[in-house]
């Protein structure tokens, strides 16, 4: 997070310049926009309706060892501004993602972002080294925080011990030069100290957040809602849970990167996680309503920048834990009345609580 | 190939129990065959409701003054489709479509019958159409729970060789349903190929007397979609594949579409040990 240069007022906006590359470990993506795990499969179907190679990256479904059938349905039900979903990770199983679903994405020139998940550090550990040599890859997402488990034993992302010998299983296999990250959940008491313990084993930064775990009862079955009982809540109703998140762990590990996600629906909701310390963001519920939405939240972002006067993407990363800054929007009538100057102010008033 | 196109209600109007509701939407009607459906986003850009609503694709008109138009018939269920049901001319709507696999139709002129459940008959009357335009003989049966929820049957009229009502409560035509009239129909008319839609009860009895007589059936199915373009693994069904194993198959890509044999029907809900990965697998370690 270097020093911050902002557009003085009145300034018109610098010719398109903006540099929205970011760089997550020690690799360096054209742009901080990607699709989440489970909301985008391994790409294809969303490469219907833009080019997926525009993107930052896709993060592609975890993937586990075996073939699995994921829980039965009724798998999702919709909620206020979310959803729940109980799928249960289904999925084709390492090998023929290899060679179909990352082939494919290498192909058509995406950065691939592989999420994992296993039922045990072993499993980690095997999928790990699968994916070495394998052209495509760019990031391995390592998914401990998966609520769809019979057994909530299962959610390594509960417990720092747990947490951090799947890191570093995962860290010793894993190719060089491709970052690890863990994927967190949030429903922990303190996320922070989860972050750190994976951190300390290795890991090169944190994916957060995956869905809370709830619940919803159909009141004319009378009866749990999901087939599985409970399910993972995800969409704008968490925002506000994963903007904390990101928040607490940026304060408590300044150089980890992060890649925030959780109800992004908006290139601004997106600028908000990057302003609590997102150094990229990952458009995950919202595909399902639209599916053109990670290009649009792209888009969005690059113009609510520029439009805040930055030069590069990486300015904004985390700049609401520094001190105020003057923010002066663009007065759409120069002539007319003087535009309204938006600033926090570092001196608080009476009455404001 | 589907598009995604910001379309603008035409008409609205309300048939029986159900809304027709046609769109202009331009690139979608083109593309669309009988058995695709849509999408519909509801709620307006800051809905709360952030999944779309499926619908099969009834009627589409590819030129006409406005553009191409496509129709589909919806029932107020919920807040999603209530929205839509107030919708007026020149109202903004975001469509996604056509999606899904749609009927295969018969290479030779072959004997077809049609059964439709409530609005299910939707997207067999572009179909009984097509069929007819190959030189198909076309049967219907469309039965409801009562009269205002049979959709289509002056259409089905129209076009078929004969048509079979049924209601629940007797209001309109034969008192019971499609699967008690069905049997004598397929004898009589001599099928050589079934087509259905409606409830999962209906498509699973319409392929059990189908089977018994050795005619293929296909069947077009509604499960609950979150996306309706196959990211998402929300619609899937217990479906026995090419090579005689099952898997959970998603409706909205590999469907809706399907053949009526292969899907498990007293399976759909449940997870069989037997389906490729099952986590009810007897010995399975990672549950
Ligand atoms: C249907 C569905 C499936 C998901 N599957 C996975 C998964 O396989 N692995 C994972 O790490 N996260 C999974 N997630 C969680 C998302 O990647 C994301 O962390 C979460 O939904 C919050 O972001 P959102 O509100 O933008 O969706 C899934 C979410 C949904 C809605
Ligand atoms: S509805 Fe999302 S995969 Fe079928």
């Amino acid at each position: 997070m270097s020093e911050v240069t902002l557009r003085p007022a009145h300034q018109a906006p610098s010719a398109p310049t903006l540099d929205m590359s970011t760089r997550l470990g020690s690799v360096t993506f054209p742009n901080p926009v990607f699709t989440a795990s489970g909301c985008a499969a391994a790409g294809q179907e969303l490469d219907q309706f833009f080019d997926i190679s525009e993107l930052g990256a896709i993060v592609t479904k975890s993937i586990m060892l075996a073939p699995r059938s994921g829980r039965a349905t009724p798998r999702m039900a919709e909620t206020p501004s979310g959803m729940l979903n109980s799928i249960g990770l289904q999925g084709p199983g390492i090998d023929a993602f290899l060679d179909k679903d990352l082939a494919w994405l290498a192909s058509r020139g995406a950065r691939t972002v592989v999420s994992i998940a296993g039922g045990s550090v072993e499993d980690y550990a095997k999928l790990t080294t699968k994916l070495r040599g394998r052209p495509g890859l760019a990031m391995i997402e390592v998914n401990i925080s998966c609520p769809n488990v019979e057994d909530r034993g299962q959610v390594f992302a509960c417990d720092p011990a747990a947490a951090a010998s799947v890191i570093s299983a995962v860290k010793r296999a894993a190719p060089t030069g491709v970052p690890v990250f863990a994927k967190l959940s949030p429903d922990v008491t303190d996320i922070a100290s989860i972050a750190r313990a994976c951190v300390d084993a290795g890991a090169d930064g944190l994916s957060v957040i995956n869905t809370l775990l709830g619940m919803v009862i159909d009141t004319d079955t009378m009866r749990p809602a999901l087939g599985g009982v409970t399910g993972g809540l995800s969409g704008p109703a968490i925002r506000p849970v994963a903007v904390r998140c990101v928040w607490q762990i940026r304060q408590a590990l300044p150089d980890i990167p992060i890649l925030g996600m959780g109800g992004i629906r908006t290139g601004l909701d997106a600028l908000e996680f990057v302003l609590a310390g997102a150094n990229a963001v990952s458009v995950g519920t919202t595909v399902f309503g639209d599916p053109r939405a990670p290009i649009r939240v792209l888009d969005e972002l690059a113009r609510a920048l520029s439009d805040r006067g930055f030069e590069r993407f990486e300015d904004a990363i985390g700049l609401a834990h520094k001190p105020p800054v003057l923010y002066v929007p663009e007065d759409p009538d120069p002539i007319g009345d003087e535009p309204a100057v938006v600033f926090h102010p570092s001196v608080a008033f009476e009455g404001d609580g | 190939m589907p598009v995604q196109v910001q379309g603008e209600v035409l008409s609205m109007r309300k048939v029986g129990a159900y809304h027709a509701m046609t769109v202009v939407a331009p690139g979608m009607a083109e593309l669309t065959r009988p058995g695709h459906f849509l999408a519909v986003q509801v709620g307006g850009p800051e809905s709360s409701m952030l999944l779309r609503r499926a619908f099969a694709i009834y009627d589409v008109k590819a030129r006409g003054v406005y553009g191409g138009t496509v129709e589909f018939i919806f029932s107020v269920h919920g807040k999603g489709t209530a929205w839509l049901a107030a919708r007026r001319p020149q109202d903004k709507l975001d469509l996604v479509g056509p999606l899904g696999q749609p009927f295969k139709l018969p290479t030779h002129p072959a004997t077809a019958m049609l059964v439709g459940g409530g609005y299910g008959s939707a997207p067999l009357l572009p179909l009984a159409a097509t069929l007819r335009q190959r030189g198909c003989r076309v049967d219907f049966v469309l039965g409801a729970a009562s009269a205002d929820r049979l959709f289509g049957q002056l259409d089905a009229k129209r076009i078929a060789t004969s048509i079979e009502v049924t209601t629940d409560d007797g209001s309109m035509g034969r008192r019971g349903r499609v699967s008690d009239v069905l049997p004598a129909l397929l004898d009589r008319s001599g099928s050589e190929v079934v087509y259905a839609c409606g409830p999962m009860a209906m498509l699973k009895a319409v392929t059990e007397i189908s089977s018994e007589r050795q005619i293929p059936c296909q069947v077009a199915v509604e499960e609950a979609m979150a996306c309706g373009i196959g990211v998402c693994m929300t619609c899937v069904l217990p479906v026995i594949g090419d090579d005689g194993q099952t898997r959970m198959v998603r409706s909205c890509v590999e469907g809706p579409v399907f053949l009526g044999d292969r899907v498990r029907w007293d399976d759909v809900g449940t997870l069989p040990p037997d389906v490729v990965g099952s986590l009810n697998a007897v010995g399975d370690s990672h549950r």
